[in-house]
């Protein structure tokens, strides 16, 4: 072994020293141990959630392990240049196998310790769980032993920052047909709602730590391999087929679903994700950092209850139709954001967040006492609205459960289909509007006030607009809320807590997203509802949790996870990245044309 | 040259006091249409508060500034929609903007389409998205970066982000162009070719008021010259007049403490600096005694 190692080329070695044939042979026989340890049994009890005690059929976490291995068989296979598997890894670099390893060892190491602490002891584990360890550690050393650009000359830690570096250069795909490309759009989002699916149906938290492991690790394999650049490329040439695409899936997602609680977390998403687009208005385009939003969110949701029917309603005669509703909702919180941005947005920076921050609570502890007592009754202070009855359109129920070609929407299912639609018109709202003069004047606002109002720009007016366009979205989507949760109280409408929605969680989910993005916010919300509400056991921890989670992105990626191409830039110097590929660098002097 | 007797800009008796302290003492100034007007004086001559007072930062304590006949409002996004535009000292760019986006901002004034029309994308809005990005790559190609029109405006070099930001300005269709320093850090060539761009700019028939340090720049291209001088004006006049001016002379070196600073003595402070370093901090002393009114 030591012989052919001293004699490699030092600028293709490998970190951990084993000879490359045998390097290559180990990570793919590696990869299929890991997915063949799935198979036996790795605890004696099913004490532990999932039954991992049978052999021959993986159960709970064992599948993600499985799958894991097979991953990293797969990019093992497009590594070596296996005809067939060559898009998986178009540039051949080693980041997409090391990483999908660490997947497997994650979720797999994962497993056995949680076996190990649940039911106390190591001695729970039966012999398939060691197999499963050792086997998934193997192709973690296989792909650092496959030979890397600039191991053994620099420290470790460099040649492993190599190792799981994103491919440089990544060539242009082959021009494809249209249909080809639309062939794999399809299939990308019927993968990623599988994908998000299982996420929700997750029944026990370490089923769900185990599904971020793979899912994190491999989302980080496909863009170190470049396959996510190329996506989003594809995405740009077919951007409505693409949004097509992801509102049918959002469609699809309550059909997938059998118990209505996971509609009914889809719809929470739904109403964060909602909330957090329109937040983007205010924070991702005209940089206006408000930390009172989730106000807005209340006024519609009250609004929208107050006219609801509902017998505890001040106005327990009145019972408008929905549309009529959802219109008194965003009225109701346009002409709340009019009196709020109007003396507030003369302010800049820090002073507007204090002062909205300020807004925030004012509503707060003002529906709080609008009980009849220290103020007009109006709200039923703490006691909130309660017993809000369900929506009917022509007659469908939406508290009851229907029947449709064989699948049961249940009441959380009837909500989610009517967020979807809501959802759809926010995003509508938002790209048309960022695509226009009114867009433009945001962002020349948030670049730059000064010279933007030395262009004409009417700084006070823009921002208003963008503030109460913000404000009537939210209001929208908290008129779905309020039917929703049957009740309205004062208290989720707080600056920061424990759940979503709340100022704080609804301003992380755009930053932690991606600022100036339809996506970001939409992942940002789905990621920042899902944690608390999967991870049980960090209850009440989840807002320490939530922080550091937060100061690891700002460090590593403060763009958020969908980068806005403007962000990326102004975070990373990329130098030239922006230059579109068409242009062509001439050196001839921009002048000439004026001097005619 | 074009001199026209319409007046374009018009500052009657403009004075701007800061409590006690007058920043601008009783300023008359003017720009005729298809002029190129320099102002000039030394640092804290005033220059920028009486910019200042031109693009509605500041309301001036006394006087009027009207612009065609009418008064300017006192905020600077209506002196632009009036038809005044301008650029800065040091670059304002949008700078995480593309190099069109940029343009069509500048674009804003003379369009009107809101909110509503940008959610409805009726006809109309359409039609208006198209002329104004055909203007603003008519004023790429004019500055000659029509090639890089999606290029982020950070990415630029430097004097591509001066042409750049007047495009911006000229965007916005105005009457009178105000250039503040605009050849602020640029070497000569680029200095020319920003010579050239102003004439093609005034050559459109929208008058010009630059402000700058660079004297030859300044004579070059003006029709005339009006010195600030502790924020009075000391001499209005065609470049000759005011070159010839003692009196700018003395405001710019100070003023002769030993006879006429003569030829021979200029090629004695030039011996001097060729010399050795010794000589150096001698220059450099001479320099700020010589410069009165040289203050940040």
């Amino acid at each position: 072994m030591t012989e052919i190692l001293t004699k490699t080329d030092p600028a293709t070695r490998g970190l951990v020293p084993l000879p490359h044939a045998a390097a290559r042979v180990l990570l793919l026989a590696g990869g299929a141990a890991t997915a063949a340890s799935a198979f036996l049994a790795w605890t004696w009890t099913s004490a532990f959630p999932g039954d991992l005690t049978i052999n021959g059929y993986p159960g709970g976490l064992q599948w993600l392990t499985f799958t894991a291995g097979i991953l990293t068989v797969l990019f093992a296979l497009a590594r070596y240049g296996t005809p067939g598997l060559g898009w998986l890894s178009p540039t051949g670099n080693n980041a997409p196998v090391v990483l999908s390893a660490l997947g497997a060892l994650g979720t797999t190491w994962f497993t056995v310790i949680a076996i190990a602490t649940d039911l106390g002891g190591l001695t729970n584990l039966e012999p398939g769980a060691y197999v499963a360890a050792v086997a998934s550690l193997l192709p973690l050393l296989a792909a650092l032993a496959l030979p890397q650009q600039g191991a053994g000359e620099q420290t470790a830690k460099e040649t492993l920052g190599h190792y799981i570096a994103k491919a440089e250069r990544i060539p242009a795909p082959r021009a494809t047909a249209p249909w080809i490309q639309r062939l794999v759009i399809t299939a990308v989002t019927i993968i990623g709602l599988a994908t998000f699916t299982y996420g929700i149906d997750t029944e026990y938290g370490e089923l769900f730590i185990g599904y971020l492991f793979v899912v994190v690790f491999t989302l980080w394999a496909l863009h170190t391999a470049g396959l996510v650049d190329r996506f989003s490329a594809l995405v740009a040439g077919n951007r409505s087929f693409t949004l097509a695409m992801g509102f049918a899936a959002a469609i699809a997602f309550p059909f997938t679903q059998t118990d209505d609680h996971y509609a009914n977390i889809g719809v929470n998403i739904l109403i964060f994700g909602t909330v957090a687009l329109g937040l983007n208005i205010v924070v991702g385009l005209a940089g206006l950092l408000d930390l009172g939003y989730v106000a807005f969110l209340g006024v519609g949701a009250y609004t929208a209850a107050l006219v609801s029917g509902s017998e505890f309603s001040t106005f327990s005669g009145v019972q408008f139709p929905f549309w009529a509703a959802a219109l008194s909702g965003a009225a109701a919180s346009l002409i709340f954001g009019v009196l709020i941005g109007a003396p507030t947005l003369r302010l800049r920076g820090d002073y507007l967040a204090i002062v909205t921050l300020g807004f925030g609570e004012i509503f707060r502890i003002a529906v709080n006492n609008l009980d009849g007592d220290s103020g007009p009754d109006l709200t039923n202070g703490p006691n909130g609205i309660p017993a809000i009855p369900d929506l009917s359109f022509f007659g469908y129920n939406f508290g009851e459960s229907h029947d449709i070609a064989g699948f049961t929407l249940g009441r959380f299912a009837n909500y989610y289909l009517l967020m979807v639609l809501i959802m759809a018109i926010v995003v509508l709202v938002y790209t048309r509007a960022a695509d226009s003069r009114i867009g433009r004047s945001w962002i020349a606002i948030r670049e730059d006030e000064t010279a933007a109002t030395a262009m004409g720009i009417n700084g006070f007016r823009v921002k208003l607009v963008a503030f109460a366009l913000g404000a009537s979205l939210a209001g929208l989507a908290g008129t779905v809320s309020a039917h929703v949760t049957y009740s309205v109280v004062p208290n989720p409408y707080q600056f920061a807590g424990s759940t979503p929605p709340n100022s704080a969680f609804l301003l992380a989910a755009v930053v932690l997203g991606g600022m100036g993005t339809v996506a970001g916010p939409l992942l940002g919300a789905a990621l920042l509802y899902l944690l608390p509400e999967k991870l049980v056991f960090l209850q009440d921890k989840s807002l320490l949790a939530f922080g550091i989670a937060l100061v690891l992105l700002m460090r590593f990626r403060p763009e958020g996870i969908i980068a806005n191409r403007r962000r990326q830039l102004e975070f990373h110097e990329t130098g030239q990245l922006d230059v579109p590929d068409t242009t062509t660098l001439t050196d001839q002097p921009a002048v000439t044309k004026t001097g005619a | 040259m074009t001199t026209q007797t319409t007046p374009v800009l018009e500052a009657r008796d403009v004075t701007m006091r800061f409590g006690g302290l007058t920043a601008v003492r009783s300023v008359d100034f003017t720009v005729n249409s298809g002029e190129i007007v320099g102002l000039i004086g030394p640092n804290g001559a005033g220059k920028t508060t009486f910019f200042n007072c031109l693009t509605g930062l500041y309301v001036p304590t006394e006087g009027k500034v009207s612009y065609k006949g009418t008064v300017l409002p006192p905020k600077p996004h209506l002196v632009t929609q009036a038809g005044i535009a301008r650029t800065f000292q040091n670059i304002r760019l949008f700078a995480n903007m593309t190099v069109l986006e940029n343009v069509l901002v500048g674009r804003h004034t003379r369009t009107k389409e809101g909110l509503w029309s940008a959610l409805l994308r009726g006809p109309g809005f359409k039609k208006a998205e198209k002329a104004s990005e055909d203007r603003s790559m008519e004023l790429l190609d004019f500055i000659g970066l029509a090639h890089k029109r999606d290029h982020l405006a950070r990415n630029l070099p430097y004097g591509e982000q001066r042409k750049l930001e007047i495009a911006r300005a000229l965007a916005s269709e105005p009457g009178l162009l105000l250039l503040d320093e605009p050849t602020a850090g640029m070497n000569p060539q680029e200095t020319r070719a920003t010579e050239e761009l102003v004439f093609a700019i005034r050559d459109q028939g929208i008058a010009i008021l630059l402000i700058e340090h660079d004297m030859r720049f300044v004579f070059n291209l003006s029709d005339r010259v009006a010195v600030l001088v502790q924020g009075e004006k000391l001499v209005e006049g065609t470049p000759q007049v005011v070159q010839a001016d003692e009196r700018v002379v003395a405001a710019y070196l100070g003023t002769p403490f030993e006879g006429a600073p003569g030829a021979d003595e200029v090629a004695e402070v030039e011996a001097a600096e060729a010399d050795a370093d010794t000589a150096t901090p001698t220059a450099t002393a001479d320099s700020t005694t010589s410069t009165r009114g040289e203050s940040q």
